[in-house]
């Protein structure tokens, strides 16, 4: 059964001066889902979730929001208001307000993202609970770690309990120990039922965490799909080899066709299609040219390789 | 070790062309303080040639063409701007009620009532002071000295000037009266001479009057305006127009205080309408109206917590004028009219601040424009000197300020004591400002909408 989608957004397109931001950009997040929107720098991400957001008004293109139009080209209405009450936008800067508490941030945004008064102080509870900022509840927010403002700065943008959140690069500048309480504190809401988009730039988590991954490149959507959906469009079902030997290929040796010897002649990489038929080959053609083989090393291609195939580009480039 | 300097200074210079707001207030801000401060005291150096006139009220009660040569010769003193007319549509002559209204309003800088049977004698060559000696009568000078104590004596002092010089015919014959009074009487020949040189006298009087434009002097006052009369050529009587009888120390720390109030209240206005920009930087501006505030919300909301603070602002420091410095703010008139004041000048203040605060990119350039912007107005507002010291041309620049129209409002109430729907211009024009400020705020916050 297909999954409900909470949010799409078809053909968006934005144009500030000369500059196209988004030019036909399009994806979905489905109900419980952790989706990953990459792209290198200037790509279009911040501008499509900005526009999610109703931060930018699209000059064409729709977004729906949990069955709702809230944008189509227009500035938004009173119903897509409404809709976006059950959005929760956790933005890159620390948008915090640096001489409040960590309860008193959260109070402020709880209360102008719509928490009743009944309940602020229940979900601020539960909020420090949920970051691991309980012991420090009371002090001033200028005075915290850069990884602990980045989780105080997520749990001010879910306070309000929506059920699509948009996280744009939650973990970016912080250690690996706060990043893993980040995604620890992300699965958590997850599994509370909330459907989640980020964009980052650390791809080998988005590899692991993420069901499913949209590329954005220019301003439109390059590709859409699992990891293994990504790799078996761009890369087939190749496999990344390095083969080590001893000793070092003399010079003028034949290198097997496809491979390319490393610098220090003790070892070749490459890719091959077919591991069962060309593998032995392989080994058969270094052993002839006199290498003895000592390790071969056969790797799955990465979501980094997917986007350089996919891009052309670095992601940060 | 001063081989980097030439760099340092090509460094500076770079950064220095490129900001604009570092530039005004290195040069511009210190042109343009300088040319207000020239226009505020070059007119006390000059005495008003020129540059300001002392505004005179002036009620002749004497039809006789002494009086009225007088009258002519005052005129002609360019320090001196005479006024002897009230109403716009029907204008007609003052009566010293009218006089002593204009003064008590600051309409004028004097007022001045020349008394019935004041031709008779004039010039006054009476000795002796004590002006009840049947001598000439005296003119009277209407001023408040704790508004203006200057002007009196330079009133007084143009007086004996215009006597001099616009009837010198009239002081030889009383002159010569006086002599024959304590000398004895002018021979048949003396008395000939004098009734033929005086028609060539008075030909060179109207001779002189018509090719020259006297060039004012400060004062050629005699004696001291101590409430009492003193004598000279014309017998001056001031009289202190302001009933309320409050101490110099009073009205002195009643000025004080609005000017000081009303200049910081929009630093601090501006400084608090600055966290708008902070916000941007830091980008809770962004989450804020990703949030289920709008921008219309955001700003007057914003706006309210920054008159709230300004209103405080106020409270402190009119307690402070009270307690330790005997301003007499416990009176109902008093406190009713601080509030009215205050909340009118803190609104208009939160919108001003609101304004420069959505113009503005950065806090470093809030900061800067700020400056500029508050401190000129601050200075031909009436915030750094007396509006009263000022020329007409700056008082009426002043009038495009908002210092000067709270600062108006203030002294209608502790000062002039006058009864409070006398604030009716100066609240209207606050409210007015402050919605024309609201409006251009939010035209000006544009650029952070959804666009």
């Amino acid at each position: 059964m297909a999954m409900e989608t909470v949010l799409s957004v078809a053909d968006a397109r934005k144009r500030f001066a000369a500059n196209t931001a988004l030019d036909g950009a399009a994806m979905s997040l489905r109900k419980g889902e952790w989706l990953a929107l990459l792209g290198p720098n200037g790509a279009g991400k911040t501008t499509l979730i900005r526009a999610v957001a109703g931060r930018v008004i699209l000059d064409g293109g729709t977004i729906d929001l949990l069955g709702q139009t809230i944008s189509n080209g227009q500035a938004s209405g009173a119903a897509a208001v409404e809709a976006r009450r059950n959005l929760g936008i956790v933005p890159q800067d620390l948008a915090l307000y640096p001489l409040l508490t960590a309860a008193e941030n959260m109070m402020a945004f709880g209360a102008l993202h719509g928490v009743p008064k009944a309940e602020l102080k229940d979900r601020v509870r539960w909020a420090l609970e949920w970051t691991g900022l309980n012991d420090r509840a009371k002090s001033l927010c200028k005075t915290f770690s850069g990884g602990m403002k980045r989780r105080l700065n997520i749990a001010c943008g879910i306070l309000h309990r929506p059920k699509v959140v948009l996280l744009d690069e939650p973990t970016v500048g912080v250690d690996p120990q706060s990043r893993e309480r980040i995604w620890a504190m992300l699965a958590q809401l997850r599994d509370e039922g909330a459907s989640l988009l980020l964009t980052t730039h650390q791809l080998d988590e988005a590899q692991q965490i993420c069901d499913r991954i949209t590329i954005i490149d220019r301003g439109k959507t390059i590709a859409d799909g699992t990891i293994d959906q990504l790799v078996a469009k761009t890369l087939g079902k190749g496999r990344r080899v390095t083969v080590s030997f001893e000793p070092p290929l003399p010079a003028g040796a034949a290198v097997p066709a496809g491979m390319t010897l490393n610098d220090d002649r003790r070892s070749v990489t490459g890719s091959i299609q077919d591991v069962a038929n060309e593998l032995p080959a392989l080994l058969a053609r270094l052993s002839t040219a006199g290498a003895k083989v000592e390790d071969v090393h056969l790797e799955r291609p990465t979501l980094h390789a997917v986007f350089i195939a996919l891009t052309g580009r670095e992601l940060r480039e | 070790m001063l081989k980097h300097v030439p760099m340092m200074l090509w460094m500076a210079w770079t950064s220095l062309k490129r900001d604009k707001v570092v530039l005004m207030l290195t040069f511009a801000l210190p042109i343009a303080f300088f040319s207000i401060f020239v226009g505020i005291f070059g007119s006390q150096v000059t005495g008003g040639g020129g540059m300001s006139k002392i505004k005179v009220a002036l009620v002749n009660l004497d039809a006789s063409p002494n009086a009225q040569r007088f009258v002519d010769a005052l005129k002609k003193e360019g320090g001196l701007r005479i006024i002897t007319t009230v109403g716009t549509d029907q204008p007609h002559t003052l009566s010293r009620e009218d006089a002593e209204n204009m003064v008590k309003d600051g309409d004028a800088g004097v007022g001045l009532v020349i008394p019935e049977g004041f031709g008779k004698d004039f010039p006054n060559f009476a000795f002796g002071g004590d002006g009840g000696d049947g001598g000439a009568k005296a003119v009277e000078i209407l001023a408040d000295k704790q508004r203006d104590p200057v002007a009196p004596q330079v009133v007084a002092g143009l007086m004996q000037k215009a006597a001099m010089m616009g009837a010198p015919d009239l002081m030889m014959e009383n002159g010569l009266g006086q002599f024959e009074k304590y000398a004895g009487a002018l021979t048949p020949e003396q008395r000939a001479a004098i009734d033929q040189w005086l028609p060539q006298l008075r030909e060179e009087v109207r001779e002189n009057a018509a090719a020259t434009q006297p060039t004012t002097q400060s004062s050629t006052a005699s004696g001291s305006d101590a409430g009492s009369a003193f004598e000279g050529l014309v017998k001056v009587n001031v009289v202190n127009v302001q009933q309320d009888h409050k101490s110099d120390w009073e009205a002195f720390v009643s000025f004080q205080v609005a000017q000081t109030a009303v200049m910081f209240l929009l630093f601090s206005m501006a400084g608090a309408a600055g966290s708008l920009l902070d916000e941007q930087e830091n980008g809770t501006l962004e989450r804020i109206l990703s949030s289920n505030l709008g921008m219309g919300g955001l700003l007057m909301g914003k706006w309210f917590v920054i008159a709230a603070i300004g209103i405080v602002q106020l409270a402190v420091m009119f307690l402070w004028a009270w307690k330790p410095f005997g301003l007499p703010l416990f009176t109902a008139h008093h406190l009713g009219g601080w509030a009215i004041m205050s909340i009118a000048t803190a609104a208009a203040g939160a919108g001003f601040g609101m304004v420069l605060a959505t113009a503005c990119r950065s806090r470093g350039q809030l900061g800067g424009v700020s400056t500029i912007v508050i401190l000129i107005m601050s200075a031909v507002g009436g915030s750094m000197f007396p509006r009263f010291m000022m020329s007409e041309g700056l008082k009426k620049a002043g009038l495009a300020t908002f210092n000067a129209w709270a600062l108006d409002g203030y002294q209608k109430v502790f000062y002039d004591n006058l009864p409070l729907w006398n604030l009716w211009p100066q609240v209207s024009v606050l409210l007015g400002l402050t919605i024309a400020f609201m409006l251009m705020a939010r035209l000006l916050a544009r650029r952070w909408e959804a666009m």
